[in-house]
C-alpha cells in the first residue's frame, strides 16, 4: 500500500495528479486524510520549492502611522515585512541554532568580552552596493544612538566601541555576554546602507525581495531581487504582498476566500471551525509567549510573600489553558521561561491547591478582598481568565475583586503602573534577555518590580558564563527564585496559531515567532 | 434669476462659514481639554523633564491657546495641516489618497442608493397601502434596522467565503485596474446602500404623499392623467425640497460615518486613518480629519438649503 501512496504523492508534486484525485485514492486504500496530507506536503518538501506566483499574506499589527525605519519597528506587519527586505547579521534557525547570514563566522575573546564579525563576501544591496563591514558597522551604531529610538536600544547600550577593519567588525562590550549573536539576530538589526544614517527609513537591504509597493496600514509588496545571495534558499514566489487586516473575522474571510494564503494570530476559539475548511491548514506550534498576571513586589498588599504564594497557588492552570487558550497552549510555572529557550531545565509543575493556599492567605494577615485589574487588550481572553481565576481563588477564601480597565490606555496607564493586573509578554530569544528586559531591579519593565541585587548578580554571572553546563544551573536557579519569590503568575504559555490556504508548502514550525519567525512569505512556496 | 435669491443663497454659504469657524474653535477647544499635550504624547513613556521642555519649545506650546489657534487656522486655509506625530509623514498629502478613497465609495454607494430609494419610493406611492409598497417598505426598513457590522458580516459570509463572487476585502490602491476597484467595492457599497436605503426611500414616500393630499393633485387626477404622471409632473417637483435634504443628509452619512464599514472590509478610506489616529493619540491628525468631516457635513447642509431654496417656485419667481 505505501509503495503506491508514495508514488502517487509523487506524481502530485510533480503536479500530475491533483491533489483531490490522491485524496480520494488515499481513502480508497484506506488511509486516514490526516495521514494522506502529511504524506503529500513531505513529497512536495521532497520535489523542492517552486519558482513562481504571488504569494499574500492577511496580517493584523499594521497601521498606517508604520515607518520603514527598521529602529521603529513595533508591531507584526513591519516585522514580518523587514525579514522580507531586509538581511541580518545572523539569524536564528526554527531548531534554536545559529544561522550565520551577512556575518560568515563570529568569534569571540575566552572573556566574551570582545566579539570578531566576519563579513561573508558578496552580498548586494538592492541599490547595486556590496555590503562591507563599514555598513554592518554603521548600523550597530546607529541602532546603539538614543536619538534612533530603536527596539533594540536596550541591548545595543551594552556595546561599548565598534570598529570596522577590512572585512571584519570588531565590537567591544562593556560587561561579557556570552549571548551577544543572539542579541543580533534581533529583527531591528537590518543591515542598511552606511547604517540608514543618510536616509533611515529608504527601505533598502539585501533581503529576497525588494520593495515594490509600501503603503502603511493598507498593504506592502515585494518583488523577488534576483541578485539575492541564497535565492535557492528564500524568495520562492515572484512576488509577495502583506494585506493589513486587523479585524479577526476579515482575516479569516479573505483565506476562506483565496484572497490571501496565510494568516497570523487565529483565535483559539474559532480554530476548530477553521480546520474544517478544506483546503485551510491550521499552522499552532509552541513559542515563548505567555498570559500573566502580575503583583508588584514592592506595593501592599503584594510586599509579603506569604500573599503572593497564596495567590499563585489559587489559579486553577489547567482549566485556564482549557477554557481560554481552548488547549492551543502549555501549562505555565511562574517563571517565564519554557522549552523554546535553548538552556531550560524544568522545575516540577506547581499546582492548583486551595487548602495551601488558604495557610498562605491566613498567613499573610492580609484583611479583605485583593483588585485585579484587567482588560479585553491585556491578552485575548484575559477577562474570562480573571473571572476563572477569581472562582479559583474564591474555593481558597481569597475574595478577588475584578476591576474591568479600558483598552484604550491601558498600556499607559495600568500595565506596570498598577499593583495587580493582567498582562502578556512575547519572549525572547534567550533566557538572559527575557531576565534583563523584566526582571533586573533596573530594567524599565520590570512589571513585577522583582528587586534582589542577588538576582541581578546571578544575571550578570550567567551572561558572562561560557561553558554551558555550569549556565544551566545558573538560569535554573534563577528560575526558582523568580516562581518561588517573584510576582508574577504565570497561568500559560500561548501558542503561536497561523493558518495558511490550499497549495502552500514549505512550511517549517518555528518557535521564535509567529509566520515561522516572519520568513513565511519567503521560505514557502505555491504548489503549481 | 433674481435678487432675492442670490442674497439668500449668500447667506447660506456665509452662515456654512460662520459655522464652520465655530466648529474649528470647538475641534481645536476640545483637543486642548485632553489631558497631557502633545509633547506627553510623543514623548510617552521615556519622557524627561528636559526633553518636554525643548520639544514644546519647538512646538509652540508655550505659547498661549488662542495664538496656537490662529497658528493653526492660517496652517490649515493655506493647505498645510501639520505633520504626523505618529509618523512624520505631512497630513495632507496622506489625507489626500484616503479622503479619495472615502469619495469614491461614497461616490458610487450614492450612485446606486440616491436613484433606487427614489425609485422605490415613487412605486411605494404609487401602489400605495398594496402589497408591492408593503414589501418595498418592510425590506427597506429592515435592511435599515440591522446595524451596519452585521450587514457586512452577512455579506462577506455569502459572497466572499461562501459563493466567492466578490473578495471579502477591499484593499484598493493607487493605479488600479478601474474593473479591479469597482470588484473590490462591490461588497461595502453594498452594505452602504442597504445602510442608508430606507432613510431615503420612506422620506421619498412621505413627501410625495403629503402632497398627494393637495388639490392639484386632485384636480390632475380630474384631468385625466395616469397615476405616474401625476406623480411625476405634479407632485414629485412638489417635493423635492425635503427629498434633497434628506439625500444630502445621507450622502454626509456616506462620507463621515463609514468608520465601521471600512474596518470591516479593510478598506483604506478616512475612517481607519482617523481610527489610527485616535488610539495613537495623534492630535495633528484627529483635527485635521475632525475639520474635514465638519466641513464635507456643512457644505452637503448648505447645498441641500440651497437646492430647497432653488426648487421652491415662491422664491424663483418673486412677484
Amino acid at each position: 500500500m505505501s509503495n503506491e501512496l508514495e508514488f502517487l504523492s509523487r506524481r502530485v508534486a510533480s503536479g500530475k495528479l491533483s491533489r483531490r484525485d490522491f485524496l480520494g485514492r488515499a481513502a480508497a486504500l484506506g488511509v486516514t486524510a490526516p495521514f494522506a496530507n502529511l504524506l503529500l506536503s513531505s513529497a512536495a518538501r521532497a520535489a523542492g520549492p517552486v519558482k513562481g506566483g504571488t504569494l499574500k499574506a492577511g496580517l493584523v499589527g499594521g497601521e498606517s502611522t508604520n515607518s520603514l525605519d527598521p529602529a521603529l519597528f513595533m508591531t507584526q506587519v513591519p516585522f514580518a515585512f523587514g525579514k522580507m527586505w531586509g538581511e541580518l547579521i545572523v539569524e536564528l534557525s526554527p531548531d534554536g541554532k545559529l544561522e550565520n547570514r551577512i556575518a560568515e563566522e563570529i568569534g569571540s575573546s575566552p572573556d566574551a568580552k570582545v566579539w570578531t564579525l566576519k563579513i561573508r563576501d558578496g552580498i548586494e544591496f538592492h541599490n547595486g552596493k556590496t555590503v562591507t563591514a563599514e555598513d554592518v558597522a554603521a548600523t550597530l551604531e546607529r541602532h546603539s544612538d538614543e536619538k534612533s529610538k530603536s527596539g533594540a536600544l536596550g541591548y545595543m547600550k551594552g556595546i561599548e566601541s565598534i570598529k570596522a577593519s577590512g572585512k571584519e567588525v570588531v565590537l567591544t562590550l562593556k560587561e561579557a555576554n556570552a549571548d551577544l549573536p543572539y542579541m543580533l539576530s534581533d529583527y531591528h538589526l537590518i543591515i542598511q546602507p552606511n547604517g540608514g544614517k543618510d536616509k533611515a527609513d529608504a527601505g533598502i537591504s539585501a533581503g529576497p525581495y525588494k520593495i515594490a509597493t509600501n503603503e502603511p496600514g493598507v498593504r506592502h509588496g515585494g518583488e523577488r531581487f534576483a541578485n539575492y545571495w541564497q535565492g535557492d534558499k528564500m524568495g520562492h514566489a515572484d512576488q509577495i504582498e502583506i494585506i493589513v487586516i486587523n479585524d479577526a473575522t476579515a482575516r479569516t474571510a479573505a483565506l476562506q476566500g483565496g484572497q490571501v494564503n496565510m494568516i497570523n494570530r487565529v483565535e483559539p476559539k474559532i480554530v476548530d471551525l477553521i480546520k474544517r475548511v478544506p483546503g485551510v491548514t491550521i499552522r499552532n506550534h509552541a513559542g515563548p509567549g505567555h498570559y500573566v498576571f502580575i503583583m508588584h513586589c514592592n506595593t501592599a498588599p503584594f510586599d509579603n510573600a506569604d500573599l503572593r504564594m497564596a495567590l499563585k497557588l489559587a489559579i486553577d492552570r489547567e482549566e485556564m489553558l482549557k477554557k481560554v487558550l481552548r488547549g492551543y497552549g502549555s501549562l505555565g510555572n511562574d517563571f517565564p521561561i519554557n522549552a523554546s529557550y535553548p538552556l531550560f531545565t524544568e522545575i516540577e509543575q506547581r499546582k492548583y491547591d486551595p487548602d495551601k493556599a488558604k495557610f498562605h492567605f491566613k498567613k499573610s494577615g492580609h484583611d479583605g478582598s485583593v483588585l485585579l485589574r484587567t482588560s479585553d487588550v491585556a491578552f485575548p481572553g484575559a477577562v474570562d481568565a480573571a473571572q476563572l481565576f477569581q472562582q479559583s481563588a474564591a474555593k481558597a477564601g481569597i475574595k478577588l475583586e475584578i476591576k474591568r480597565e479600558p483598552g484604550d490606555g491601558y498600556w499607559s496607564e495600568v500595565w506596570n503602573k498598577q499593583p495587580f493586573c493582567a498582562s502578556y509578554w512575547g519572549g525572547r530569544s534567550t533566557q538572559d534577555q527575557m531576565y534583563s528586559t523584566a526582571y533586573l531591579s533596573t530594567a524599565d519593565w520590570n512589571d513585577t518590580r522583582f528587586k534582589r541585587p542577588d538576582f541581578d548578580k546571578m544575571v550578570l554571572a550567567a551572561r558572562a558564563e561560557l561553558d554551558e553546563a555550569k549556565r544551566k544551573a545558573m538560569y535554573h536557579d534563577m528560575a526558582v527564585m523568580v516562581r518561588d519569590d517573584g510576582g508574577l503568575i504565570l497561568p500559560m504559555f500561548n501558542q503561536f496559531i497561523d493558518a495558511t490556504g490550499a497549495k502552500v508548502e514549505g512550511w517549517v514550525d518555528d518557535p521564535h515567532q509567529e509566520l515561522m519567525n516572519g520568513y513565511a512569505l519567503a521560505k514557502c512556496w505555491l504548489q503549481a | 434669476m433674481s435678487s432675492p435669491i442670490l442674497k439668500l443663497i449668500a447667506q447660506r454659504i456665509a452662515l456654512g462659514i460662520v459655522l464652520l469657524l465655530a466648529v474649528s474653535v470647538l475641534i481645536f477647544a476640545g483637543t486642548q481639554i485632553l489631558p497631557g499635550d502633545v509633547a506627553q504624547a510623543i514623548l510617552g513613556q521615556s519622557a524627561t523633564p528636559e526633553s518636554l521642555a525643548n520639544l514644546r519649545e519647538q512646538l509652540g506650546l508655550n505659547d498661549p491657546a488662542y495664538i496656537r489657534y490662529f497658528h493653526w487656522l492660517g496652517g490649515v486655509l493655506t493647505g498645510d495641516l501639520g505633520t504626523a506625530m505618529s509618523s512624520g509623514q505631512d497630513i495632507a498629502t496622506s489625507i489626500k489618497g484616503r479622503l479619495w478613497n472615502t469619495l469614491f465609495l461614497a461616490f458610487w454607494a450614492a450612485i446606486v442608493a440616491v436613484p433606487l430609494a427614489i425609485i422605490l419610493g415613487l412605486i411605494a406611492v404609487r401602489y400605495r397601502n398594496g402589497w408591492v409598497d408593503k414589501l418595498i417598505s418592510g425590506l427597506a426598513l429592515a435592511s435599515t434596522s440591522f446595524p451596519e457590522f452585521f450587514i457586512g458580516y452577512v455579506l462577506v459570509y455569502f459572497f466572499a467565503v461562501k459563493w466567492q463572487i466578490f473578495p471579502g476585502i477591499s484593499t484598493v490602491y493607487e493605479g488600479m485596474p478601474f474593473l479591479e476597484r469597482m470588484q473590490a467595492i462591490a461588497l461595502p457599497a453594498t452594505a452602504l446602500t442597504l445602510v442608508v436605503l430606507a432613510h431615503m426611500m420612506r422620506m421619498t414616500r412621505a413627501a410625495i404623499l403629503n402632497v398627494m393630499q393637495s388639490a392639484y393633485v386632485e384636480t390632475a387626477e380630474l384631468k385625466g392623467l395616469s397615476a405616474f404622471n401625476v406623480i411625476r409632473k405634479h407632485a414629485f417637483p412638489n417635493a423635492i425640497a425635503p427629498i434633497i435634504n434628506v439625500v444630502m443628509l445621507n450622502l454626509a452619512y456616506l462620507i463621515v460615518g463609514v468608520v465601521v464599514v471600512e474596518v470591516i472590509f479593510v478598506y483604506p478610506g478616512m475612517g481607519q486613518y482617523l481610527v489610527d489616529h485616535v488610539t495613537k493619540r495623534d492630535v495633528p491628525v484627529v483635527q485635521a480629519v475632525g475639520l474635514i468631516f465638519a466641513a464635507v457635513y456643512i457644505s452637503l447642509n448648505i447645498i441641500a438649503d440651497i437646492a430647497a431654496i432653488v426648487a421652491n417656485p415662491r422664491l424663483r419667481h418673486p412677484k
